[in-house]
Order: structure tokens, then sequence, then C-alpha cells
């Protein structure tokens, strides 16, 4: 079958190939702001490009167990992995705002009160803060079964990221939504009164 | 009427020695009226070191037309800033006529060159705050709205000027998306549109304007935000009602009729009070926005007795 096969290759794949390879772009992108490469406005372009590839990492962390209900490939080992570099640049998108962006301490904290996209943004990497924390085997073993219901904050906190998006955009646009639209998916996934789409 | 308005940017500012003294060629080269080559002299004699320092104290560097021409938002070819300067180009901006009608003395459907035959271009080089908060200085080429007005000839019972983009979907592969509501749409209340410092551009740095900056003709009206500053006009329209605007029916929240720039009245998602110039690299300082973008003196007049919180 396809999906074992394809499972067969996944198992070759160490798990630091994935961190490493996930690492990648965060340097990439700080260098080419530095040095021309993203455009003449390289602030926002870097913030930008930051948080919409931690959306795009929190969708495919999203996207493990209905991938591997639906059609068995199973990418379960490296979900820690896709979650905590999610964490990554998520905290990095946050930095590259705090620190090049807004700068001005007063008006970051007037922001994140009085802007409801930063708000609702901030909210979801709150949301985050245990559960990366959490992400080791120590914690698993600890928390028993806590563990599990603990990272269910996983979902509030990527619609967060999503709903953020879709905030920020000026005018009908159409990115923010698809986002917004596969994220709703794929919790929707999860819900009981979707059995018809449960293969497994 | 030129030159009624005396730039407090000087063309120091701009370009380097040997590239002024290169770009006052082209200008000559360009066959513009004597008024224009006045205007040029009179700019230069307003590059006094002192002139030049106190706008260097400010903090004023005008932007080059790498910057001006690469980062952009004309949601017509896109809602990314280069999407414009790589999809303009399908821009087709001749023939370019712009139909001139309402309460209008000779209404008509008017050949740019026709127009551009009847007005002098001057240089104006403006501050350029956009709606998001970043802001760039540029040097425009063209004329006063005024004397566009004046030529189509305005009729006294009129008190608002409309103006529309041009609407092409085969050549603007934005517009095939509801970002806004298409053709773009703009307005300003009869003395705005007045004004000296509003102007009608159709070109940069000397150059003729680019696709993705508004070509052939656009609006710049510096007191206000960039959205204000309608690009690629194809209709004029005098009006005795406040007429429609694109951001303003998108958002009536978030975009006012007025839209001037003003540090002490926030976009409801966003800060008004400090801008990013662009151009400053990956770790640029905000700056304070100034009141009307700067030009307070010359427009605050305009807006005397109103709330220009409510009248945002």
């Amino acid at each position: 079958m396809v999906a074992d096969r394809i499972n067969g290759a996944l198992r070759k794949l160490p798990i630091w190939a994935v961190y490493a390879g996930l690492a990648v772009p965060a340097p990439w992108w700080l260098y080419q702001g530095a040095t021309g490469g993203l455009g003449v406005e390289p602030i926002t372009a870097l913030e930008h490009a930051l948080g919409e590839f931690a959306l795009q990492l929190a969708i495919v962390g999203l996207a493990i167990t209905p991938l591997r209900r639906l059609s068995g490939v199973t990418l379960l080992r490296f979900r820690r992995a896709v979650g905590l570099m999610t964490f990554f640049y998520v905290t990095l998108h946050l930095m590259v705002w705090l620190v090049l962006d807004v700068q001005i301490v007063s008006q970051i904290w007037a922001d994140i009160v009085k802007r409801p996209y930063i708000t609702v943004g901030m909210g979801g990497f709150l949301l985050m803060v245990p559960l990366a924390l959490t992400s080791n085997n120590w914690s698993v073993r600890r928390l028993g079964t806590g563990w599990r219901k603990l990272h269910r904050l996983t979902y509030p906190a990527v619609l967060l990221g999503g709903v953020h998006y879709v905030m920020l955009a000026k005018g009908f646009q159409i990115e923010p939504l698809v986002y917004l639209s596969v994220i709703v998916m794929l919790l929707a996934l999860r819900l009981r009164i979707l059995p018809s789409l449960r293969v497994a | 009427m030129a030159n009624r308005w005396t730039n407090k940017l000087t063309r120091d500012d701009v370009t380097p020695e040997p590239l002024f003294m290169n770009r006052r060629r082209v200008l000559a080269g360009l066959g513009l009226g004597a008024g224009a080559v006045a205007g040029v002299g009179g700019l230069a004699l307003g590059g006094m070191p002192g002139a030049a320092q106190a706008q260097e104290a400010e903090g004023l560097e005008p932007n080059t037309f790498e910057e001006i021409t690469s980062y952009c938002n004309y949601y017509e070819f896109g809602t990314r800033k280069d999407d414009p300067s790589e999809n303009a180009h399908m821009l087709t901006t001749e023939p370019w006529s712009i139909a001139i009608d309402g309460l209008v003395e000779r209404p008509g459907d008017y050949a740019l060159e026709d127009i551009l035959s009847q007005m002098t271009i001057e240089e104006r080089i403006y501050r350029f705050r956009c709606v998001e908060a970043w802001s760039m200085v540029v040097p425009w080429n063209g004329f006063e709205l005024a004397d566009l007005l004046e030529f189509a000839g305005v009729k006294p019972e009129a008190k608002y000027v409309a103006f529309e983009t041009v609407y092409r979907p085969e050549e603007m592969p934005g517009t095939r998306y509801p970002v806004l509501d298409w053709p773009y749409v703009e307005g300003l209340r009869l003395d705005e549109a007045l004004h000296p410092l509003t102007m009608m551009a159709t070109g940069i740095y000397g150059k003729t304007i680019p696709n993705q900056n508004g070509a052939p003709i656009r609006l710049v009206v510096p007191w206000k935000y960039g959205f204000k500053s309608i690009k690629s006009i194809v209709r004029i329209t005098l009006t005795d009602t406040q007429p429609p605007t694109s951001w303003n029916k998108a958002g009536p929240n978030e975009y006012g009729f007025y839209s001037n720039v003003n540090p002490n009245v926030d976009h409801p998602r966003w800060s008004q009070a400090t801008e990013r110039r662009i151009g400053g690299g990956l770790f640029a300082r905000r700056i304070p926005t100034p009141m009307f973008n700067g030009y307070e003196d010359e427009v605050a007049g305009l807006y005397e007795g109103m709330d220009l919180k409510a009248n945002f």
C-alpha cells in the first residue's frame, strides 16, 4: 500500500532533521531582511513572513491526525517538532512586532488592549506557552491524562491565529479566509458530528 | 496657474549634485514650458544651505525612485506591495482620455495630450503618508488640479469632485477578486480640490509616472492618507452631493470621506501617531506623524470649526 511505503520512508527521517529543516527559513529571512532581499520595507515583510509560516506550520500540526485517519499516512512522530517550531515562529513574529515594528513600550501595551486583532493574536500566543513548556517526555509522563486535555488548547490557539490574520486584512481578501476555512475544517474533523469522515 | 505654492523641500534634498545637474537637462529636454524651467530655477534657489539644513533637521530624506516604484498599494494589480510593480505593465496607458462631466461648463471626453498641452508641469516634493502608517517623500511632476477644473469650467452649484480609476479586468488581475467594489472611486470637497497643494501627477523624478504609481495621471493630495490620491483617473465628475469613496464603502468605521492625516485620530485597528519612513531598513525608527502630514499651515483653514474626530 502506498501509505505503508510512505510511512516506511518517513521512519528513516530523523526528527532532528525536521527541526533543522523547519528552522532554516528564520535566519534566511533575517539575512534577506538585512540585505534588501525582502524589499524596501523589510520590517513588515519579515513580520508577515514569520507569521504566515507559523500559521502554515500550525495547520500542518492540526492536519496530522486527520491525515492518519483518512489516508493511513502517519506523521505522528514529527508532531512535537511541528508544534514546537510553530511556537518558535510565533515567538519570532511577536519579537519582530515588539522590537522592530512597534518599538515604543507604551504603545505595545496600548495596542494589546486596544486593537482587537492584536489582542486575539496575543491570546493565541499565550495559549501556546503552556503547550510549548510541556512538549517534552517528562511532562507527558508527569501530567498523564491531564497532558492530553491540556494540549487541546492547540485548537483555540490555532483558531485565534487564523482569526488574527483575517482581522488584520484590509478590504475583502481571499487568502486569510482560505487559511481560516482550512483551520475550521480541520477542527470540525475532530467533532463527532462528522463521523462519516472517519475512516480509521 | 503654476508655482502658487513654494516647496519647502528642495531639489537638493532629492538628488546628489551631479545627477541633479543631469536632471535639469532632462527636464529641459522634455520641452516643458518656460514656467517649468522657471520653477526649477526657483526650487534651486530654495536649496540654500539654511533651508537644506532645516529639512535635514526634520529628518526629511526623499525616497529613491526604486523605493517609490517597488512598494505600492494598487489593489487592482494585487494586494501585496510588490504585486503592482510586477503586474501593472499589463495596463495600456496610451491612448488615454478623461471624461469630465457633471456640473461643468465644458463637459467632454478629453484626450490626455490635449489636457497636458494646456497645463504647466512643475515639480512638487511632497510627503506621502499611507493609512497603514508608512510614509515616503516623493518628487512628483504634475499640475494643479485647480488648473484642470478651470479648464473644464466649474459651475457655481458644484460642491464636490468625484474621481474614478480605470477598470479593465483583463489588464488588472487584482480586480478578479472583490477586495473592493470596483472601479475605485474617490472624492474631494471642491475647496480641497481647488487648494494649490492638490495636484494631478504625471511623473516622478522627472520621468513618466510608472504604471504601478498610477499612470498616466493620478491625484496627489499630500495632507490626506494615500488612498485618497486616486490613480489612473478616467473620470472626473463635479457634483453637489458628497460622492461615495471606495475605502469608505468597504469600511465606513475605518475610512472616512475626509481621511486627513491626523496623529490624534487612530485607525480603529492601529495607531496613527507614528509612521515608518520607507527606506530605513530592518532597524528603521518610527517617527511622529505631523498633523495634516506637515501641511497644517497650508490646509488647516479648510477645516476650521469642524470636528476632525467625527469627520475623520
